[in-house]
């Protein structure tokens, strides 16, 4: 956890910054412990229980930025590391856009730190936890002659941060993460070992999910059985709610300042223009209370506020911070999102399967890319094809191509179950004439 | 104050003991001079270190190593034409690993205190039940090859002298192309310093210099944007750095991107696909290399588990893995488990003749290690990784390989791939390509994504070319959340048939 000690060791290294020189500077302290339990079929495969430590520093000095990280908390160290920080950036060319941000945007709420926090941690003991991940493979070890080998792992952490800049901003934050995960592998055609996984997560170990992950796991890899590839062509395509998270990470990353600042994003010059399907209304709830993604302010100290990103269609914000704001002569608003929620459909995803005469149920992306300039994509996926409401066959080895910005036009459809088990929110989604490559 | 100074003055805080980088750099691994610094630098003596390993063996246990790991790395970033940001990070600690049959207990810390060491040995040591004593240890140094001599070591060198070179980068950029529009380049060197024993009685230790030097060009040509990376990595000092190395990324970056502007998507489906000279080793990567590590092999789990000492691909294929080649990014002088850097024939004459093997999978399969035990960082227990993964080369100039095909791809660089071990399937994304029509290169071809079976795709590899090459980029391999320096190479090579991504 964050002590006395860490604050005190914070504000010495920012005196010290200032005294040696700095103009401003920005520190974090880190500090976190990590249990794992990994158990194989019959036996524990791994145990690993780990804490560590982490100071940062943002040094702007004559008009010059650098970032410095270390492991070594003593103060004399951190002093040399600063002193030859500061050294190190006075040979850089100057950026008039590094600054601090507006002390008027600042975080400066007296909300809890540990509202993402479960004391329950402290009290665990290596049994417990051990005996969860080993309960979770031996509810379906040996049940099926397909099976030959299960795996489940169970982790928690606990992380603390604590920050502080020159300009006055000081935050808190502490949270814990609770996470139980299962994959199987069985005997498939021939030389083939299908494999599938599963996983449950929560900041508070009261919602993690204890059991039924080895079986959801066994469940997810039964159904790839006999696996192939089908005729290439256009497809309606359903994404479950686990995989829709690959095609929405595009366009948050085109809505980034560094993108747009460097001419290097598909969605320049999009605000108040539509830019999906109007169907799509997509929100950043920082605030949602004891859920992953929450927080009350950024990595510089900015409040976090409700933004509505895409609102029926039209892009209504970009992800800029004080930087890129300087840079493009915008107003900033935060760095980066926070918890992305979508609007509800009405149905959940075998409703979604049921509404196709045709199509692909896409349920695992395997690679693939897309072009940040052009929105160009291609990603390799598996999942099954669907044929009057119902899957009739699994189906691997092949492609989706496209173009992002197409592709969110095409939104036919929007699942109501989302996953609350991430900071994106995803729901499943179905989208129209979705070009396959296959046979 | 120099970059020397700077690491030299931490050093000496760090463990309250005397120690010259540039001089342990030049020491590599082969110097009994470099263990005695190493263990200064680390704050520990021999006794301590049989001290920590017997307490890890308190529970009984086959074997225990402690992987001692100091990183310094340094990355200068040019935006907007001007070099205007710097990072430097350390990260110090030491690894503690107990190891029973397959089962592996681990843990690590910062602080470097026979208190903070024993309580880890101790955690780790919980993997083991049996209470079996074990015979006191004796460790003995060991040497190693050098296979990245360098002539002058990053701590020796400061901002000043490394940004000029990021400078060039951008102005080559602007100056080969007026459709260049924005530029972003960066020089990332980083500098290892490793003492590594285990219960086996090896004691030994390494320095491990990293540069990669990068270039991303975005252009503008009538209202369209289009992107094209280029970057050069070894394990090599500051000499890596000249006006020559500088040209060819920028070069390479900048043309590049005026060729996707010229680019199409081909229509998707099965197609015969070339894979040019260099980077295409992606295909060996992802499709075998993945595979072919020992771990998912001892649990049964990979597509090849059952195929060792088979024929698996046409007889005049050889590939390697191969951790030996002087400078190369994928170099090491022994893996993190203390096990000397070898070649490993992987595929030999089309037979598969090994898997990539850690200490544990070795002893699993009643062999010896391939010394591909390899870790990020005292952070993380080993696991088998690939180094430099290659085919030799085949009898074919890349012409006719060329001319073999009516219609289909020539697949040239790339951004990324992946696999699915069990199932088999793999994927790799073509960045830039051509069409090829009745023999000839003719469009160039732009993202897309190739997907294929590895041992389908092996065995459907039909020609292998005389022109094998190495690949220099920076390329990274994820695995278990660790990232890992690796490089690959193929000649030119024909696979008969991939699903190729397209609309």
């Amino acid at each position: 956890m964050i002590t006395k000690k860490h604050k005190e060791l914070a504000q010495q290294m920012m005196e010290f910054a200032r005294k040696n020189g700095c103009s401003d500077n920005r520190i974090s302290v880190g500090a976190g412990t990590e249990t794992t339990f990994e158990y194989r079929d019959e036996q524990l495969e791994k145990l690993q229980q780990v804490s560590e430590n982490k100071f940062s520093i943002d040094i702007f000095v004559d008009g010059r930025y650098g970032t410095y990280s270390s492991n070594r908390m003593d103060k004399k160290e951190l002093e040399k590391f600063i002193q030859n920080a500061i050294e190190s950036t006075r040979y850089l060319a100057q950026d008039e856009c590094r600054t601090l941000p507006n002390s008027d945007l600042y975080y400066k709420g007296t909300d809890a730190p540990d509202d993402c926090f479960d004391k329950t941690i402290d009290n665990l003991q290596p049994d417990e936890k051990l005996q969860l991940a080993k309960a979770n493979v031996e509810e379906v070890y040996k049940t099926d002659p397909h099976i030959i080998s299960i795996s489940a792992g169970y982790s928690d952490s606990s992380n603390f941060n604590y920050l502080i800049d020159s300009n006055g901003f000081e935050g808190e934050k502490a949270q814990t993460y609770f996470g139980l995960s299962a994959s199987v592998s069985l005997k498939g055609d021939g030389d083939a070992r299908p494999e599938s996984w599963w996983y449950d997560a929560s900041l508070f170990w009261n919602n993690l999910q204890k059991n039924g992950i080895g079986k959801k796991a066994l469940e997810r890899a039964l159904r790839k059985l006999g696996q192939e590839k089908i005729k290439s062509g256009k497809y309606s395509m359903v994404v479950d709610n686990l995989n829709v998270w690959n095609l929405l990470s595009p366009i948050i990353s085109a809505l980034n300042g560094n993108s747009l600042s460097q001419k290097n994003s598909f969605l320049i010059d999009k605000i108040g223009k539509k830019i999906t399907a109007d169907k799509l209304m997509l929100i950043d709830e920082p605030h949602l209370p004891q859920a992953m993604g929450s927080r009350w302010y950024d990595n510089e100290g900015v409040a976090t506020q409700k933004r509505v990103v895409i609102e029926n269609g039209i892009l209504r914000t970009y992800y800029i911070d004080t930087y890129n704001a300087n840079k493009m002569k915008v107003k900033p608003t935060i760095s980066g999102a926070s918890i992305l929620t979508f609007n509800q459909g009405s149905k959940d995803l075998d409703g979604l399967i049921g509404d196709l005469k045709k199509g692909i149920l896409v349920t695992g992306f395997n690679g693939g890319n897309s072009n940040s300039s052009t929105g160009d994509f291609s990603f390799g996926i598996e999942g099954f094809l669907i044929e009057n409401g119902k899957l009739v066959k699994p189906v691997s080895e092949m492609n989706i191509t496209g173009n992002m910005l197409s592709l969110w036009e095409r939104l036919a459809a929007i699942g109501n179950d989302a996953r609350i088990t991430s900071s994106w929110r995803t729901p499943s989604l179905v989208f129209e004439d979705v070009a396959f490559s296959g046979l | 104050m120099e970059r020397r100074d700077f690491l030299k003055t931490c050093g000496v805080t760090f463990a309250g003991a005397v120690l010259l980088p540039h001089l342990l750099s030049s020491c590599g691994s082969g110097s009994k001079e470099g263990t005695a610094l190493m263990l200064s630098h680390f704050g520990v003596t021999e006794s301590n270190l049989k001290k920590v390993m017997a307490a890890a063996l308190e529970n009984g246990g086959d074997y225990v190593d402690l992987f001692f790991f100091f990183f310094f790395s340094n990355y200068l970033t040019l935006r907007d034409g001007a070099v205007n940001r710097a990072s430097s990070d350390i990260d110090f600690g030491v690894g503690v690993r107990v190891v029973v049959g397959d089962q592996t207990g681990y843990a690590y810390v910062e602080n470097i205190t026979m208190d903070e060491m024993l309580k880890a040995a101790r955690t780790a040591s919980r993997i083991a039940t049996s209470g079996q004593k074990t015979k006191s240890i004796n460790v003995t140094e060991k040497t190693f090859a050098n296979y990245y001599p360098i002539v002058n070591s990053w701590e020796d060198v400061s901002v000043k002298d490394k940004a000029p070179y990021v400078q060039k980068l951008n102005d080559r950029c602007f100056a080969l192309d007026n459709r260049t529009s924005k530029v972003i380049a960066s020089l990332s060197d980083s500098t290892s310093y490793i003492l590594f024993c285990n219960s086996e009685g090896i004691l030994c230790h390494d320095y491990r210099p990293m540069i990669s030097l990068s270039a991303y060009c975005i252009m503008e040509d009538n209202g369209k944007i289009e992107n094209f990376h280029s970057t050069r990595s070894f394990r090599k000092g500051v000499e890596f750095l000249s006006d020559d190395v500088v040209e060819v990324i920028a070069r390479e970056a900048v043309e590049g991107a005026a060729r996707m502007f010229k680019a199409v998507k081909p229509k998707g489906g099965e197609l015969p696909v070339v894979m040019a000279a260099g980077g295409s080793g992606i295909l060996l990567h992802e499709a075998i290399g993945h595979a072919f590590e020992a771990d998912f092999n001892r649990k049964n789990i990979s597509i090849f588990s059952d195929m060792l000492n088979k024929q698996i691909c046409d007889t005049n294929i050889s590939i390697v893995d191969d951790g030996t080649i002087a400078g190369n990014r994928g170099a090491i002088n022994f893996d993190d488990e203390g096990v000397h850097s070898q070649k490993t024939h992987i595929v030999t004459n089309g037979v598969l003749t090994s898997y990539l093997h850690d200490r544990i999978s070795a002893r699993h399969y009643g062999i010896e290690s391939t010394g591909n035990g390899r870790r990020e960082s005292f952070r993380y227990a080993p696991i088998p990784r690939m180094r430099s993964t290659f085919m030799e080369n085949g009898n074919f100039d890349e012409q006719e390989i060329i001319a073999s095909v009516k219609k289909g791809i020539y697949a040239e660089t790339f951004t990324n791939g992946q696999v699915q071990i069990g199932a088999g399937d793999f994927t790799f994304f073509v960045k830039s390509g051509y069409l090829i029509e009745n023999g000839k290169l003719t469009q160039p071809i732009k993202d897309i994504n190739i997907i294929g079976n590895g041992p389908k795709a092996l065995a459907d590899i039909s020609m292998v070319g005389n022109n094998l090459k190495l690949d220099d980029g920076t390329w990274t391999c994820g695995k278990d959340g660790q990232g890992m320096p690796v490089t690959q190479g193929l000649p030119s090579a024909l696979v008969k048939k991939l699903t190729v991504g397209g609309e």
